[in-house]
């Protein structure tokens, strides 16, 4: 029995312990704002939090998530009010959307690690998060946007 | 519908991809007829709008007897509704990929309504032939319905006017609205569109002579920057795409097709696969016999409780495959095929003046031959479906372009009634085409039918990239004489692509006049002595649109092209496309069978000078020829005409001495005439640049011994972040010519804009795509 913390609630699970996080979010919680894109770590539309971390949740099995902390888009706000959500709304985003919940979780990793992130450092750290629409422009504009609004929260 | 039926049904549609135009016939209030039952209560105003013509209703009727239970969930037309509350109901009946449509077309309903959009409600449509062609692809969306939906919208706004008249003894003349509400100029009086919806429903629907349409000064959203109606819902992962379905007692199921086109499974072991914890079976999908269409591909279903379990399962079934013929299929020796086929004389399709004469006239001629390989349309969410078989019918939820071809595939193949088929849409997490091609719901259909319960069919990336329907691959050979100055006096230009055609006929391998007027037929300049050509290819594959389509090929070798010639007369290629172009006119395709996108030509013709004016804006913006490039770097132009819309694109490269490509701004000018909804137009052109930039970079489906060689991101690799445009900028023209497309028109000028960039900044001539094949990446 694996027991952790999802979007802070007591979790357990029983199930076969190589079972990516993705798919327990998914199809047991019906958590299903965490996309599936690739399975193999290369899109990260399946981006979530552990322990505060960015981390791709199709190539996380349930077996290394004993007493662990997992955050997930719907444990980021429950309405879209976490800053990173504002500036997304506000910047108009999203196209087709699928792989925005990956992309914020990213942006909101970053933003935690590094408040003021120049063009570079979000090309590093957005990297991993393929956009099929396009819309990094936005993307970054949206980050950049956020920090200030962050900074301002401060 | 019979099975013939559907199939003449399935052909019209494989056929046309370009829906026929549609025209809205009458308004009709529906409001005591018990439409959207359970959305909206029983004193609600309800208008339909008829997007079929009533002859064609009456016949489809008298084939079609439909139980009551079956057209109670039936949303016939385009529906908008008003609530005693004051909550407006619009239907959206075309597919959401990303596009904004599923908000643009229900905003320029509200606006005519003058609703307060915050009021407004969006009920997805269901897959209903009364819609017209719900195919969303081809760009034209807007350019069928923005009329239709004006229209909709001012009769219920005219009813409500009426209704408040009434109440208040007044005439209606004397009344106005002022958004959700109507108010009496004299005296002041107002009532909310809720307490009148009642009164409203009662009325007669005025006659269309009486319908008045709101002034552009009057509109409150249309042309406006508009949010879309999803916009939190995606930003909070509350958005439920195709992925998202769950139905109560849902099994999972993952598909081991035959990995080449055709194949058959010749013997398996299904033993470990069923030793996984969750697989409950292994079901066999038969093989479709060709053409394939959209009917499943075959192979091995793998039943489970969850999705990982069926994905566990699939990877421990060991199957020995009979591959078929298609397994001649090696696409490295089909591209020298290609290159000999395209030299050969092929089919003319259009033909001014005489090359031949002009060619032997020994002036200077220059010729070059340009090659795409497949792409795959590889959307973020790849294809999904959930369906349900129940008492001999079935209800499917899925990301589907075109849930009429659902109607129809999951009817034939399971042998029912078109009628007995209900498809609902979900979001789609990106479609570019692959979406509107059904086979993985029909696959879905079986499993349920199969199993008896509810069944999602979820695809791997594998599964996208191997069992797609490509992209079709292309040579194209150009040849022209130039005279003194370097202008051409003749121009031959011949392609050579296995069909889409193909798909859907077996044994189809020249392109179809649709085919060919995706920038091929439609060249539009001015050349005295000009040919199209184009020549056969074999399909091995299943071939399918894709974003922008013919256009991608055809526009990367007419403008590259046009910029080696520019460069070989030593001019400067912004000048010389000018010339290339012409004097402002509408082009002359008399004698060429050109659809236009199924479009009048009287209405929207080739129009050089609306070419030349986005032309210009790119030049302009762009500071092209004003500006220091300095060493490994260049900018790169081109201009196209797709989808009725008019693109100039110019790319600003960096190439360092190791080959990295950097692209740090693009500049496009957009004509497609009266744009809705600036801020979507905006993105999609945005987004065209990196769908361009995947192209361009890496963009390559190989084949060996049939089977496709690519399969997920890492030998598919698309643009990321950091090798996307850093800042594409979008001039939009403002005009009051008739709405075009938006989602497809930008994609092909790009990349030969970005070619002709890498050319200025390194000297290297891109012939053939990918990038990363000349050490560029």
């Amino acid at each position: 029995m694996i027991h952790l913390r999802v979007n802070g609630v007591e979790r357990s699970f029983d199930g076969d312990p190589a079972m990516p996080l993705l798919w327990y979010l998914r199809d047991e919680l019906g958590l299903t704002g965490t996309k599936f894109g690739c399975g193999m770590s290369l899109c990260g539309a399946c981006t979530v939090h552990l322990d505060g971390k960015p981390v791709r949740a199709c190539a996380t099995p349930m077996r290394q998530l004993a007493n662990t902390q997992v955050v997930t888009i719907e444990g980021i706000s429950p309405d879209g009010s976490h800053p990173v959500q504002r500036a997304w709304i506000d910047s108009g985003v999203p196209q087709c959307g699928y792989c925005q919940s990956g992309q914020i979780m990213s942006a909101v990793a970053l933003l935690r690690s590094n408040p003021h992130p120049g063009d570079r450092e979000i090309d590093d750290a957005m990297a991993g998060n393929i956009c099929r629409c396009g819309t990094y422009q936005r993307i970054r504009a949206a980050i950049k946007a956020a920090a200030e609004a962050l900074r301002e929260h401060e | 519908m019979s099975t013939n039926e559907c199939r003449v049904h399935a052909a019209r549609f494989a056929d046309a991809r370009f829906d026929d135009g549609i025209e809205a016939n009458a308004i009709e209030n529906l409001s005591r007829r018990g439409f959207l039952k359970g959305l909206l209560s029983t004193g609600a105003l309800v208008l339909g709008v008829h997007l079929v013509p009533h002859a064609a209703r009456a016949a489809e009727k008298a084939a079609v007897s439909r139980s009551r239970a079956e057209s109670a969930t039936l949303h016939p037309d385009i529906f908008v509704g008003v609530e005693s509350d004051g909550t407006v109901y619009i239907v959206a009946h075309r597919s959401e990929m990303g596009t904004g449509i599923r908000t643009s077309l229900p905003v320029v309903v509200a606006d005519e309504l003058d609703a307060d959009w915050s009021r407004v409600k969006l009920e997805q449509a269901i897959g209903d032939w009364h819609y017209g062609g719900q195919d969303t692809d081809g760009s034209h969306s807007i350019r069928d319905f923005f009329d239709v939906m004006r229209r909709a919208g001012a009769t219920a706004r005219l009813m409500l006017i009426q209704a408040a008249a009434a109440q208040w003894g007044v005439r209606a003349e004397d009344c106005e609205t002022e958004l959700h509400k109507v108010v009496h100029r004299t005296t002041g009086r107002k009532l909310g569109y809720g307490e009148l919806s009642a009164a409203a429903a009662r009325l007669p629907v005025p006659r269309k002579e009486t319908v008045r349409l709101k002034s552009k000064q009057q509109w409150r959203y249309i042309g406006k920057p508009h949010k879309s109606y999803d916009l939190v819902a995606e930003c909070t992962g509350k958005a439920i795409y195709g992925i998202d379905v769950r139905r109560e007692g849902m099994l999972y199921a993952a598909v081991a097709h035959p990995p080449v086109l055709g194949g058959k499974v010749k013997s398996y072991d299904d033993k470990e696969a069923l030793n996984v914890k969750g697989v409950h079976s292994v079901i066999a999908i038969e093989p479709f016999k060709p053409p394939a269409a959209f009917q499943p591909l075959g192979g091995l279903a793998v039943i489970a409780d969850n999705t990982w379990a069926a994905f566990q399962g699939r990877k421990k079934l060991t199957v020995e495959w009979e591959n078929g013929e298609n397994a001649a299929y090696n696409s490295d020796q089909f591209k020298q095929e290609l290159f000999e086929t395209v030299r050969a004389p092929g089919r003319v399709a259009r033909v001014a003046g005489d090359v031949d004469a002009e060619f032997k006239k020994g002036v200077r001629t220059i010729e070059a031959v340009y090659y795409v390989p497949h792409l795959a349309h590889a959307p973020m969410e790849p294809p999904v479906a959930v369906a349900e078989y129940r008492d001999g019918m079935v209800t499917a939820w899925t990301c589907t372009q075109n849930p009429q071809a659902v109607q129809y595939t999951v009817a034939e193949v399971l042998k029912i009634p078109l009628a007995k088929v209900i498809c609902h849409v979900t979001l789609l997490g990106g479609g570019f085409g692959r979406k509107s091609k059904p086979d993985y719901v029909a696959e879905a259909a079986l499993l349920s039918k199969k199993t008896g319960r509810p069944v999602k069919v979820v695809w791997t990336r594998e599964d996208d990239i191997k069992f797609g329907y490509y992209h079709t691959v292309s040579a194209m050979y150009l040849k022209a004489a130039l005279d003194a100055k370097g202008r051409p006096t003749a121009w031959l230009q011949r392609s050579v692509f296995p069909p889409i055609a193909s798909t859907f006929k077996v044994g189809a391998n020249y392109g179809s006049a649709d085919d060919l007027s995706l920038g091929w037929t439609d060249i539009p300049y001015d050349i005295p002595n000009l040919r199209v050509e184009n020549g056969p290819a074999k399909a091995y594959v299943r071939i399918g649109w894709l974003r922008s389509v013919g256009n991608i090929y055809h526009a990367f070798a007419t403008q590259t092209f046009s910029d080696e010639l520019a460069h070989a007369a030593g001019r400067d290629p912004v000048d010389y496309l000018f010339e290339l172009i012409g004097p402002p006119r509408i082009v002359d395709l008399k004698g060429t069978d050109y659809p236009n996108y199924n479009a009048s030509y009287l209405a929207y013709p080739i129009d050089t000078g609306r070419l030349r004016r986005v032309l210009q804006i790119a030049a302009e913006k762009s500071g092209w020829g004003k500006r220091k490039m300095g060493r490994g770097r260049g900018m790169g132009v081109a201009v196209h005409r797709s989808f009725l819309t008019y693109v100039a694109t110019v790319v600003e490269v960096e190439v360092d001495d190791h080959g990295k490509l950097k692209i740090p701004q693009v500049h496009t000018a957009v004509d497609a005439g009266f744009i809705s909804n600036p801020e979507f137009a905006r993105a999609q052109f945005e987004g065209a640049a990196v769908f361009g930039t995947s192209i361009a970079r890496t963009g390559e489906i190989t084949a060996t011994n049939g089977a496709i060689n690519q399969s997920n991101f890492y030998d598919y690799p698309v643009a990321r972040m950091p090798e996307a445009p850093l800042r594409a900028d979008v001039y939009l023209v403002e005009s009051d010519a008739p709405p075009a497309g938006i989602g497809e028109p930008g994609v092909p000028p790009f990349v030969p804009a970005l070619c002709n960039a890498i050319f200025a900044a390194t000297g290297k001539r891109v012939r053939e795509l990918p990038l990363s094949k000349h050490q560029i990446t």
